[in-house]
């Protein structure tokens, strides 16, 4: 998008849209950035409410109680030094301070990190890296000497990596990525700089609001999930039913380098917790051929957690393929090289992201990867399982339609859960649970994982994990509640589960935990509260179908002594 | 394209890139006489020209324009050194 066409944004009805509070803290002049920032927020969804720090307050606004960065209190921070601005401080060292300069530069961030986690803040920092600047000082030799700025400047971008690493609210956005995709010469403008001290051009800073809002919405819980893709000349060249599965390209016959691209970064997405979809217009025994018989296949049907191949129109497979995977349309991506299913889909289907793919397919993959599709706020061990766990489920099915009766069903399938307060080493599933739970979600408080390390270890709060297995295979920790004490009784701050498990009585079981901790400590009301989103319709009703009984101001109401614990088919042992 | 007709498209962008459709340019107009045309909206203008006509200025031009007049003048040269 055009920065205009973003400053017109500005004019538009914002009510109704998602309200976040940004603080935006330059070194340079950010009256730009913060206008497209709040454009681009309209464009998908977001009404930016964004504090601008005057121009290069920084160090000041860190480190002073009463500045207007703690009055205002950000869920988001974003904190942006300029290439130019480090460019002049490292002419300024002596030989020792430019040896030392990455490292120095690196601790002054992480010290701001740690004065504004003193201070209370809770924002998540959203920190640019440097984009690099060839000063022209030393030439190529600038890569065997340490007192080199280019050798400093990426050796910060490198201890920058290392630091968000280990701080769990901090982000980078890689502006250094960005200049190497669009060149130098869109991004700076050195009029602009030389005039206004704003260093970006006004054609580049929407790339870069582009790329902020991706961290932001990634954090919100707003991301993809499933890439489903088309087969004949989108994963490989030809037509499998016409060409059969000797003349279609892929590996080195004809463009075929092109399609085992795509399919190498399909793998790739799908060992990072992507689920892949396959939905083509085929016969499906023929479709499934190359990803058993072809040796220079890279995706193999265990890569696929579902494979759906017919006739029908792509819009209704789409669909199923949804209710399969329990998912929304926008955290799905169709990738098709035909322009009208494209168009179908786009059209019935507005939510599914339809990268309009160019016709060559030498460029797909340039194309794909600058739409950063994927963007993700955390990646656990479970992320790597997640293919398997859909392949355990399709068995799950296959075993439930041999019963007519459910608890029949059930019985058979021999659940374990194992239940335990908040440990650290489950921490980082439950942040990530808690991000991601959209649809059973009763009050979608999105606490992160620091928020979710001091929730456990406070006496304020009753907190567990639940973690199901049955005889297919381990669904990991799929449910997790956090119990307030408030007075004489217990709110149920947070109440997620995975759609994974529905219908499988684990909401029964948690329920019963929760009126077991509070006979514990002699509560007599259990509180729950349902906040609706345009998600969690599933659990309106939640507390209704737990014999909860409504109260005045809409919450809900358990009588512990009266409550009896419900039945289930799950063994299971610990507690909250 | 002569000045007049520079100054015409011009008007454009500014009513674009201002959001006034009350503005009417003339060749003594300054930024004092323009609501909204600070520094900031003065790159924004200077990028919308440049574009529109493909051309680029220096900073030094940029700098020594007085009025609008002078401006579309920097410009009329440009696009006959273009053309030429």
């Amino acid at each position: 998008m055009r920065f205009f066409e973003l400053k017109k944004n500005l004019k538009k009805d914002f009510s109704g849209l998602k309200k976040t509070r940004v603080a935006l803290l330059g070194d340079s002049s950010t009256q730009f950035l913060n206008q497209a920032l709040r454009g681009y927020g309209y464009e998908v969804g977001q009404n930016l409410e964004i504090f601008e720090a005057d121009y290069n307050q920084i160090e000041q606004q860190i480190t002073d109680n009463s500045s207007e960065l703690y009055q205002f209190d950000p869920e988001f921070l974003v904190l942006f030094q300029s290439t130019t601005k480090l460019l002049k401080s490292f002419y300024q060292e002596d030989k020792a301070g430019k040896t030392s300069f990455a490292e120095n530069q690196k601790n002054k961030v992480s010290d701001w990190l740690e004065i504004m986690r003193d201070k209370g803040l809770r924002a998540k920092v959203i920190c640019f890296n440097f984009p690099e600047l060839d000063d022209s000082v030393f030439g190529n030799f600038s890569n065997k000497t340490s007192t080199s700025f280019i050798y400093q400047l990426r050796k910060l971008n490198f201890e920058l990596m290392e630091l968000a690493r280990e701080t769990k609210n901090l982000f980078i956005c890689d502006v250094s990525l960005l200049q190497n995709r669009f060149g130098i010469n869109h991004v700076f403008d050195m009029r602009n700089y030389i005039e206004a001290d704003m260093v970006f051009s006004l054609d580049f800073i929407p790339s870069l609001a582009k790329s902020i809002l991706d961290i932001m919405l990634a954090n919100s819980g707003v991301f993809k999930k499933c890439l489903i893709l088309d087969l004949d000349n989108t994963i490989w060249g030809g037509i499998i039913g016409d060409d059969g599965i000797q003349s279609i390209e892929i590996g080195d016959l004809g463009m075929g380098k092109a399609f085992s691209e795509l399919q190498a970064w399909a793998k790739q997405l799908k060992e990072r917790g992507i689920l892949l979809a396959v939905c083509s217009k085929n016969n499906e025994e023929i479709a499934k051929e190359p990803f058993e018989k072809h040796p220079d296949m890279v995706l193999r049907l265990e890569d696929i957690s579902i494979f759906v191949a017919n006739w029908d129109s792509k819009v209704d497979n789409i669909n199923s393929i949804k209710n399969f995977l329990n998912i929304g349309y926008d955290s799905m991506v169709f990738v098709d090289d035909n322009p009208f299913e494209r168009n179908v889909v786009r059209e019935h289907l507005p939510d599914v992201t339809v990268p309009e793919l160019p016709e060559d397919p030498a460029e797909y993959m340039p194309f794909l990867r600058s739409l950063n599709l994927f963007e993700t706020a955390s990646f656990t061990d479970e992320d790597e399982h997640r293919t398997r766990q859909f392949h355990e489920e399709a068995k799950r099915v296959v075993l439930q339609k041999s019963f007519t009766n459910e608890n029949d069903f059930l019985k058979s399938l021999n659940m374990t859960c194992t239940i335990k307060p908040f440990l650290d080493f489950d921490i980082p599933r439950v942040a990530q649970l808690i991000q991601r739970s959209n649809q059973f979600n009763l009050r979608t408080v999105r606490y992160s994982e620091d928020e979710v390390r001091k929730v456990a270890k406070s006496n304020e709060y009753f907190h567990g994990s639940f973690s199901l297995k049955d005889k297919f295979g381990d669904h990991g920790l799929i449910s997790a509640v956090i119990l307030k004490k408030i007075e004489k009784s217990l709110f149920i701050d947070t109440w997620i589960m995975s759609c994974r498990v529905l219908k499988r009585g684990v909401e029964c079981l948690v329920l019963n935990k929760i009126i077991q901790a509070a006979k514990e400590i002699g509560f007599n009301e259990i509180i729950g509260e349902y906040l609706p989103t345009p998600k969690n319709a599933l659990v309106k009703d939640h507390y209704l179908k737990l014999d909860f009984t409504p109260m005045a101001d809409g919450r809900w109401i358990l009588d512990v002594p009266q409550s009896q614990a419900r039945a289930t088919f799950i063994e299971y042992s610990g507690s909250l | 394209m002569n000045s007049e007709q520079v100054m015409q498209d011009v008007n454009k962008i500014f009513i674009d890139v201002l959001d006034n459709e009350a503005i009417v340019l003339s060749r003594e107009t300054t930024a004092a006489d323009v609501e909204d045309w600070d520094s900031l909206n003065h790159i924004q203008l200077v990028v919308g020209i440049e574009k529109h006509f493909k051309v680029k200025f220096t900073s030094q031009e940029i700098r020594s324009w007085k009025n609008v007049g002078e401006m579309c003048d920097a410009l009329a040269n440009s696009l006959r050194a273009i053309s030429a």
